[in-house]
């Protein structure tokens, strides 16, 4: 097990090293760093020699074998340096913004996993009658609105009529619960229907199996069949299904960061993508690989421990 | 004192889109305690239905038990509630499958399962259902059970998934077990040795057996009386010596005679035209009547009895039955040597 996680971190190095290498080629292609010193000073009309003491501040000045050798070696131990944008340096930002974004999309992954495994198995427990389509008719409705009109919806609802408390903004220790609290919900919501049919599919796939029937035959009950026998298989295919949507779940604590204005990491993102601040954006893409290349690990370790036929090796 | 379990007038029907199929359509048959009864026939006859309707286990929603009654030591099991009736699986009645491969959880150890099998019904506290499980294991002939506990399904060969699901099966020492073609899916020589194993369980535990095959050559070894199937009803029941000697509805001798047999030695094996009709579509009469060799006019237009006066035992033909006035003498030969070409209805609707 630990060599073989190991050995999946060493794969992740040449990744690392094409990611880096993407990022690099791909801002070249899409701006010169004279445009950007352009945009980035704050003077109107600067000057060439502005412009020239801003580059040679950020490392632009340099030939492009070196700023590529640089780029790549502070990426790999982590030496992002100072924002392009604002001269902030990077890490006390990510340090910053990683609490709020790490609550906010964490509560909305486990929150969401936990409610559409809960809600798959209750409809998969009273299959084929009117609960089960009851369900299933609630599902396709969370799935057809779109997520944009839960969140103004929300806001509506609980800022406007219901004076609950702030729609936006964010605060640090216990009191943040009410800032985090509408934005998880949302994010759990606009996931929930979808997972919830999916999972759904996947027990009802189970129950169908040769070794359910094994299990009634003995006499087990029909809930610890479902609770027991039946999930445990269907939890394979729900693994699967989940680390497919880890991406999708980046991409949208973003959109819930920026609607609520919680200052995390996605925030501080979408602003660097904004202002084209490159160092910002190279290091957000870059931790961003490396938290998927997390997840897939985390991924296999789970298969392990949930199906005795995988082994890690 | 009643049979151990005395099955009357089963059916067993599911929705299809094709309309009801009558699976299992008016059985009756009785297992006496420490005697085993085979049910045989061909795919599709619907035996391994009335053994899953037993423990009503038919696959819902579509399956659904039409009526009858399945008397067990003389209570009705389909007057028992869901909670009774799953008190009475795994623990008075058992059963095995016939597919080892898939019918044990993937997921889950071996000891999981069998204790599991043995806390369920309340006979065992875990530390003595652990203990016994080893011991079950060892019985059933596993090399080392204290390793094969801890091991999970697909470490273990087929033959040695069926002996766990044996040793589940017993683990509470039924009354009545239900072998649902037990062996088909092993080898010949590991076959022998299952149905050995069986047979002595059978014998130290008294129990009844109900054991579903196709398999002639089984029956033969294991089983006092036999029930042949044909399209969801028995069409011959009784010893199973008597039937091995003298198979009188034309199906099941034509099952006899597609067995190998030293007399005919050289010759082709006989074999019978055509295959199961869709149990949508079951013949109005006598089901068999499409593809007899002994068939005549009456046999499309009236129901033969299950029981005619002319057999001491159930033969579901009109040549047993003297109020068909024009059945030819039974000792003829076959009246039409090629079964006619398939009802193109019943051919349409498969």
């Amino acid at each position: 097990m630990l060599r073989y996680v190991l050995r999946r971190i060493l794969y992740a190095v040449p990744i690392l090293v094409g990611v880096a290498l993407l990022t690099f080629v791909l801002f070249y292609a899409s701006a010169s760093p004279q445009s950007l010193a352009r945009r980035n000073l704050s003077t109107r009309n600067p000057t060439q020699e502005q412009i020239q003491q801003w580059l040679k501040d950020h490392g632009y000045d340099k030939p492009l074998s070196v700023q590529f050798k640089n780029h790549v070696t502070g990426l790999l131990v982590f030496r992002f340096g100072k924002s392009d944008a604002t001269g902030e340096p990077i890490w006390n930002r990510i340090k910053q913004g990683a609490g709020p974004s790490g609550l906010v999309a964490s509560l909305v992954f486990l929150t969401g996993l936990t409610a559409a495994i809960s809600f798959a198995v209750a409809v998969a427990y009273f299959r084929g009658t009117y609960v089960d389509y009851f369900g299933t008719f609630l599902c396709v409705l969370l799935m057809s609105i779109v997520f944009i009109v839960y969140v103004i919806g929300l806001q509506y609802l609980l800022g406007k009529i219901l004076k609950y408390g702030p729609i936006a903004g964010f605060q640090t220790g216990i009191a943040a619960w009410k800032f985090v609290l509408l934005p998880v919900v949302i994010g759990v919501l606009a996931g929930l229907g979808s997972e919830t049919r999916l999972f759904r599919t996947f027990l009802l796939d189970e129950i169908n199996q040769d070794y359910v029937r094994t299990a009634r035959a003995k006499g087990v009950g029909e809930r610890a069949v479902l609770l027991r026998h039946v999930l445990k298989n269907a939890l394979i295919p729900i693994i699967t299904s989940t680390v497919a949507a880890i991406p999708a779940l980046i991409l949208g604590s973003l959109v819930l960061e920026n609607f609520f204005g919680i200052p995390g990491l996605g925030s501080y993102l979408i602003d660097a993508i904004n202002s084209q601040d490159f160092a910002v954006v190279r290091a957000m893409v870059y931790l961003g690989s490396i938290l998927y290349i997390v997840g897939l690990i985390l991924t296999d370790i789970a298969y392990a421990l949930v199906d005795p036929r995988v082994r890690l090796e | 004192m009643p049979p151990l379990l005395q099955v009357e007038n089963l059916r067993t029907y599911f929705h299809t889109p094709r309309g009801i199929a009558k699976a299992v359509d008016g059985v009756s048959f009785q297992v006496e305690q420490g005697k085993t009864l085979a049910i045989v026939g061909e795919s599709g006859c619907g035996k391994s239905i009335t053994a899953l309707s037993l423990l009503q286990l038919v696959p819902e929603p579509a399956g659904y038990i039409e009526g009858g009654r399945i008397l067990f030591e003389g209570r009705d099991l389909l007057d028992l509630t869901w909670d009774q009736m799953r008190r009475v699986r795994g623990d008075d009645i058992a059963m095995i499958f016939q597919e080892p491969m898939t019918s044990l959880n993937p997921t889950f150890t071996i000891g999981y399962q069998l204790v599991e099998a043995m806390t369920m019904h309340g006979k065992f506290t875990g530390a003595q259902a652990r203990q016994r499980a080893k011991d079950l294991l060892a019985r059933v002939g596993l090399q080392d059970p204290a390793q094969a506990l801890r091991q999970y399904p697909h470490e273990l060969s087929g033959g040695m998934r069926q002996r766990v699901m044996i040793a589940i099966a017993l683990s509470n020492e039924p009354k009545l077990l239900i072998a649902d073609e037990p062996t088909t899916a092993l080898d010949v020589t590991v076959q022998a040795q299952i149905l050995a194993l069986i047979r002595d369980l059978q014998r130290e535990q008294n129990m009844g057996v109900l054991l579903i095959t196709h398999d002639l050559g089984i029956v033969a070894e294991t089983s006092e009386e036999v029930a042949v199937m044909y399209a969801g009803q028995i069409v011959e029941y009784g010893p199973t010596s008597a039937i091995f000697h003298e198979p009188r509805h034309p199906y099941a001798r034509g099952l006899f005679a597609s067995l190998p047999a030293r007399g005919r030695r050289g010759q082709d094996l006989a074999t019978l035209e055509g295959i199961v009709p869709p149990p949508t579509a079951w013949p109005p009469a006598c089901r068999f009547e499409p593809r007899c060799a002994y068939r005549w006019d009456t046999c499309a237009q009236v129901p033969p009895k299950y029981h005619p006066a002319d057999s001491d035992r159930p033969v579901r033909c009109h040549l047993y039955d003297p109020e068909i006035a024009d059945r030819p003498a039974r000792g003829a030969a076959p009246i039409a040597k090629e079964p006619v070409a398939p009802d193109p209805t019943v051919e349409a609707a498969r």
